[in-house]
């Protein structure tokens, strides 16, 4: 064993070991069956990610660093890593049909989903630049592949050329902000960085580390304008791994960075605070925008998901114990309303429809009056009216901005979920108000119906109910930052 | 707590609609008849059960009655309140009969997708009860927000013409006063906190508390923003001719009678108890507006060729009235408001439903294809005359009582404005007398209008209640001012520090005893 690592140290990356050790079992099982057992393959991936979902239950309470101070093992993590979970669970009881249809190979594919969601977890819990940027590299790695999965479909090519180019800039960008930070500080550890840079004093060189660091990881999170390449690559991309992308990925980019500016830059707030206030306001009104001129439901989605990533920037402007637990609240929530707007768009993908663009859904009430209902309860919680899920997202949002005195981003936020609502009900007249369009029938298989079942449930509940969810991010929200200094997130 | 409900009551008003609407889900959609009888029993339902709001109050009991609490999201502090004054047991009696009187109008006029159509309107039921009897902030607002959707589709899918444009349009304008409006909620909850140190959404404890005056002024815009769109005051009120004038007849009598008055109520309810100060300073500015909306919603009335088009102004000029009788920050104003609102809810939702039955039968609502029906549709006509007469405030009528009690509320405090509230008033006669001398008087010229048929039993049966309380209210209205009065008073001693509880009964009661 390595110096300084013990047994503790695996113990404490038992759900990734997990994961990790399942998504080559996926390889494997994949060699061992034919053509005709395929759908087995995605029970066998649910089954790795229940499994791993089981192994990281026992962490809820842990607040430890593991391997030598690279990996934080605390509640923020653990709330980060059941979001990501959930995300690939429900990507994945909605792909088999879709991969029937496509006549794509389900074993890689299958294996990437678990690989992208290992890079996940490590960006969550690393507390080290170097730990994070490696789980964003995996994360990304798998997301370019599962972007040009789609080989015959040239948008689906473009996108993921596009996305590896703009991505691997993006990259480099982050990476040398991460490196400026590491010659000034003399460390990569972030609570150690912020020991060593906060005593010292905020040189320009800092601050243009800053700037890269948040231009790379805009990227990430398809800010504007470090939106360009989102439009593209979630209609190039297939259907359910454009779901994926835009929670899980988006999730953990919002993990990493609060990791880095809450625990690694927290003293200089003042420096990235107005940035991201800009970020936000840009980011929500530009995405809301143009999506309201989208007649194809996966840019439209796109849009929506530019929007939101504004919204969610609230939570880190807001730079406050309230602030944080909102954008986890959303982020979890949004898992929810997102995937099961994509769940409707995936169904509707059958052999003779791409299902796609919005006149696809006209009329979709008077054939499948139960999908129409849910697509209106997820496009009403996208929007954020109650009684949905969405709507207490944004409440935490709205009302951390408030708290800490961003009336005015505030302000603008609830303008623009107001307009937000336009487009989100225009799906709806769709679904209500139009003839139906023809096609061969809908088929729900099993797994489809429970990813629906799964994020209908998800967005209703926590609609009406979400004390147990607020009760779990607050003391989640309570862990970051905290550990070696002792210094809560209260003395922001 | 003495006054803590041992029996559910308030909740079981609020979920008997929504408990009828899941059970709908589950019935065939072709069997219509079978949906039509069971909204309409579930409405009944939903009224039978409201009625110990009326027998049960204790007009001289404690402030909020019926009270229901339950922890509800324990980490912010909102909690599942329930619980009504006299004016909100009002305002709810209101809602669960007009909502019956709306299912029981929408028989036949609703011919497709008749399911849907039910199950929203009992939606809306549940979301406008809701709004009237939480005590909650949070809760408030999710109530609030839930009424805008089903209203959306019943404008939307059974409108007529514009229909889309109107549904959406309703849609943004409320949502934008209303998302304002929970910024301006969320303010009150943080220095709430800041004064006590408690998170709370309880809004009687928001009533106790000593806001900073120039936090209480941001705070009354943006309340009076979501407030002021549903009401609605000029010149926020361009939602409201076309959504009336799209809407199925149930969909405008349901809007008018009930869903305006949620911004009323969110005036006394919110506005004036807990911003007294900024209240004060803003008279003004909600007078003058008020003023306009009401010279301005009359004259345009007048020029209107459309019947409900100028229904629909006329509500503009009344709710006018009310806010101006509201803002006199009187006792007595502040009972006439509250009056007024009842009365307009029950005049302008038949006025409604007086259209709607004549569209009904000849899918025009232009006023010049009218004439004369009260040769053909005798029964009709005398209704719309009560109907018309209780609008304008005839005495023994309802309007009446309203009217005047907002006239001398107002009158002590600025002549000037009684006296343009007066004109309101005079141009409203107008409007509505010329509008019934057009369509019931004179010889049929229209071949079309003269086989028409007069009402049948159950279109009767819709306006039944509405002509008995109008009745009720005009000759004998102190059953309902004494449950009034706790809640005049508990409004007054907030808004006015000064103000001295004893006088609102005798200035009531004089104003009772002299007409």
């Amino acid at each position: 064993m390595p110096p300084g690592f013990s047994a503790a140290d695996f113990y404490y990356i038992l759900p990734e070991l997990v994961l990790a050790g399942g998504a080559l079992l996926v390889l494997v099982v994949d060699v061992l069956t034919s053509r005709q057992q395929r759908p087995l393959l995605g029970w066998v991936t649910i089954g790795v990610l229940l499994a791993t979902t089981l192994t990281l239950l026992p962490f809820s309470d842990v607040d430890v660093l593991a391997s030598r101070g690279l990996l934080a093992i605390d509640g923020f993590a653990f709330f980060f890593k059941l979001v990501f979970l959930l995300t690939a669970l429900v990507t994945v009881l909605m792909s088999s049909s879709y991969l029937e249809v496509e006549g794509l190979r389900a074993g890689e594919y299958y294996f990437l989903i678990l690989c992208a969601t290992l890079g996940m977890m490590f960006m969550a819990s690393g507390i080290d630049l170097v730990t994070i940027f490696i789980g964003l590299e995996t994360m990304a790695v798998a997301f370019y592949i599962l972007t040009g999965f789609l080989k015959p479909n040239r948008k689906s090519n473009e996108a993921a050329v596009k996305y590896f180019l703009l991505g691997a800039f993006s990259l480099g960008i982050l990476l040398y902000g991460m490196s400026m930070l590491y010659g000034l500080s003399g460390t990569t550890n972030l609570r150690e960085l912020a020991a060593v840079l906060a005593t010292g004093e905020s040189s320009a060189l800092l601050i243009v580390a800053v700037v890269l660091v948040v231009s790379g990881i805009g990227f990430k999170i398809a800010a504007v304008p470090f939106h360009m390449w989102a439009p593209d690559v979630y209609e190039g991309a297939p259907t359910p791994v454009t779901a994926f992308l835009s929670v899980g990925s988006k999730a953990a980019s919002f993990a990493m960075l609060l990791r880095i500016f809450m625990e690694g830059l927290p003293f200089l707030a003042e420096v990235w605070q107005p940035m991201f206030w800009v970020l936000a306001v840009v980011t929500m009104t530009f995405g809301n925008l143009a999506a309201l001129t989208q007649s194809n439901i996966k840019r439209m989605l796109a849009y929506s998901s530019i929007a939101h990533a504004g919204y969610i920037l609230i939570g880190v402007v807001a730079n406050s114990s309230r602030g944080v637990t909102a954008l986890m609240i959303y982020l979890m929530l949004y898992v929810f309303m997102q995937l099961g707007a994509f769940a409707v768009v995936v169904m509707l993908r059958r052999r003779d429809v791409v299902g796609d663009e919005l006149k696809d859904l006209s009329g979709l009430y008077f054939r499948y009056p139960v999908a129409a209902c849910a697509m209106l309860f997820f496009m009403l919680s996208l929007g954020g009216i109650p009684p949905t899920a969405g709507f207490m997202g944004k409440f935490w949002l709205f009302s951390a901005a408030i708290e800490s005195g961003y009336i005015w981003l505030a302000v603008i936020g609830v303008i623009n979920s107001a307009i937000s609502l336009y487009y989100y009900v225009r799906v709806v007249v769709f679904m209500w108000l139009r003839e139906e369009t023809l096609g061969s029938p809908i088929v729900a298989s099993p797994a489809m119906a429970l990813a629906l079942t799964v994020a209908l449930v998800g967005a209703v509940i926590f609609g009406v109910y979400p004390g147990p969810l607020f009760e779990l991010a607050e003391a989640s929200a309570q862990s970051l930052g905290g550990v070696i200094t002792g210094v809560g997130v209260s003395s922001f | 707590m003495s006054n803590v409900a041992e029996f559910p009551l308030l909740s079981l008003i609020l979920f008997t609609p929504l408990a009828g609407a899941i059970v709908l889900l589950f019935v065939n959609h072709q069997s219509t008849d079978k949906i039509r009888w069971i909204a309409n029993i579930v409405a009944g339902i939903g009224f039978l059960v409201s009625l110990p709001l009326w027998f049960w109050y204790e007009p001289r009991g404690t402030q909020w009655q019926f009270v229901e609490r339950l922890s509800w999201i324990p980490s912010i502090g909102a909690d599942y309140f329930l619980g009504v004054d006299g004016f909100s047991a009002l305002l709810v009696l209101l809602a669960t009969m007009m909502g019956s009187i709306a299912i029981l109008s929408s028989w036949t006029a609703i011919t497709e997708r008749v399911k849907e159509y039910y199950v929203f309107l009992l939606l809306l039921q549940t979301g406008m009860i809701g709004a009237f009897v939480a005590l909650d902030a949070l809760l408030f607002f999710l109530f609030w927000e839930v009424m805008l959707v089903p209203m959306y589709f019943l404008i939307g899918i059974w409108g007529s013409d514009r229909r889309l444009y109107s549904a959406i349009k309703f849609f943004l304008y409320t949502l934008v006063g209303s998302v304002v409006m929970l910024l301006g909620l969320l303010a009150i909850y943080f220095e709430h906190h800041a004064i006590t140190g408690i998170y709370s959404f309880d809004i009687t404890r928001f009533h106790g508390l000593d806001l900073p005056v120039d936090l209480q002024w941001w705070v009354f815009l943006a309340l009076f923003l979501g407030f002021a769109v549903k009401v609605p005051m000029f010149p926020f009120h361009t939602w409201l001719p076309d959504a009336h004038t799209d809407a199925p007849t149930a969909g405008s009598v349901i809007l008018a009678a009930v869903l305006l008055k949620m911004g009323t109520y969110g005036f006394i309810r919110f506005s004036l108890p807990i911003l007294p100060e900024a209240t004060a300073t803003f008279v003004p500015m909600v007078v003058t507006l008020s003023i306009i909306g009401i010279i301005y919603g009359a004259l345009v009335a007048l020029a209107q060729r459309d019947w409900k088009r100028l229904v629909a102004y006329s509500s503009v000029s009344h709710m006018g009235l009310v806010m101006l009788g509201m803002f006199a920050l009187t006792p007595v104003g502040i009972t006439g408001s509250i009056v007024q609102q009842l009365n307009h809810g029950i005049s302008t939702g038949a006025l409604f439903l007086i259209v709607g039955i004549v569209y009904e039968r000849r899918h025009t609502r232009e006023i010049a294809e009218y004439g004369g029906l009260s040769k053909v549709m005798p029964v009709y006509a005398v209704i719309f005359l009560i109907m018309t007469l209780s609008s304008i405030g005839l005495p023994t009528l309802n309007g009446f009582i309203g009217e005047i009690l907002i006239l001398q509320g107002v009158f002590v405090v600025n002549k000037m404005w009684a006296a343009v509230a007066a004109t309101g008033i005079v141009l409203g006669a107008a409007y509505m007398l010329w509008l019934y001398q057009r369509t019931m008087f004179g010889t049929i010229e229209n071949p079309k209008n003269k086989s028409l048929p007069d009402l049948n039993a159950r279109e009767v049966a819709t306006f039944v209640p509405l002509i008995v309380l109008a009745f009720w209210i005009g000759l004998y209205p102190a059953p309902f001012l004494n449950r009034l009065e706790s809640s005049v008073t508990y409004v007054m001693s907030h808004v006015n520090s000064t103000y001295a509880p004893q006088n609102v009964e005798a200035a009531v009661e004089m104003q009772v005893r002299g007409q």
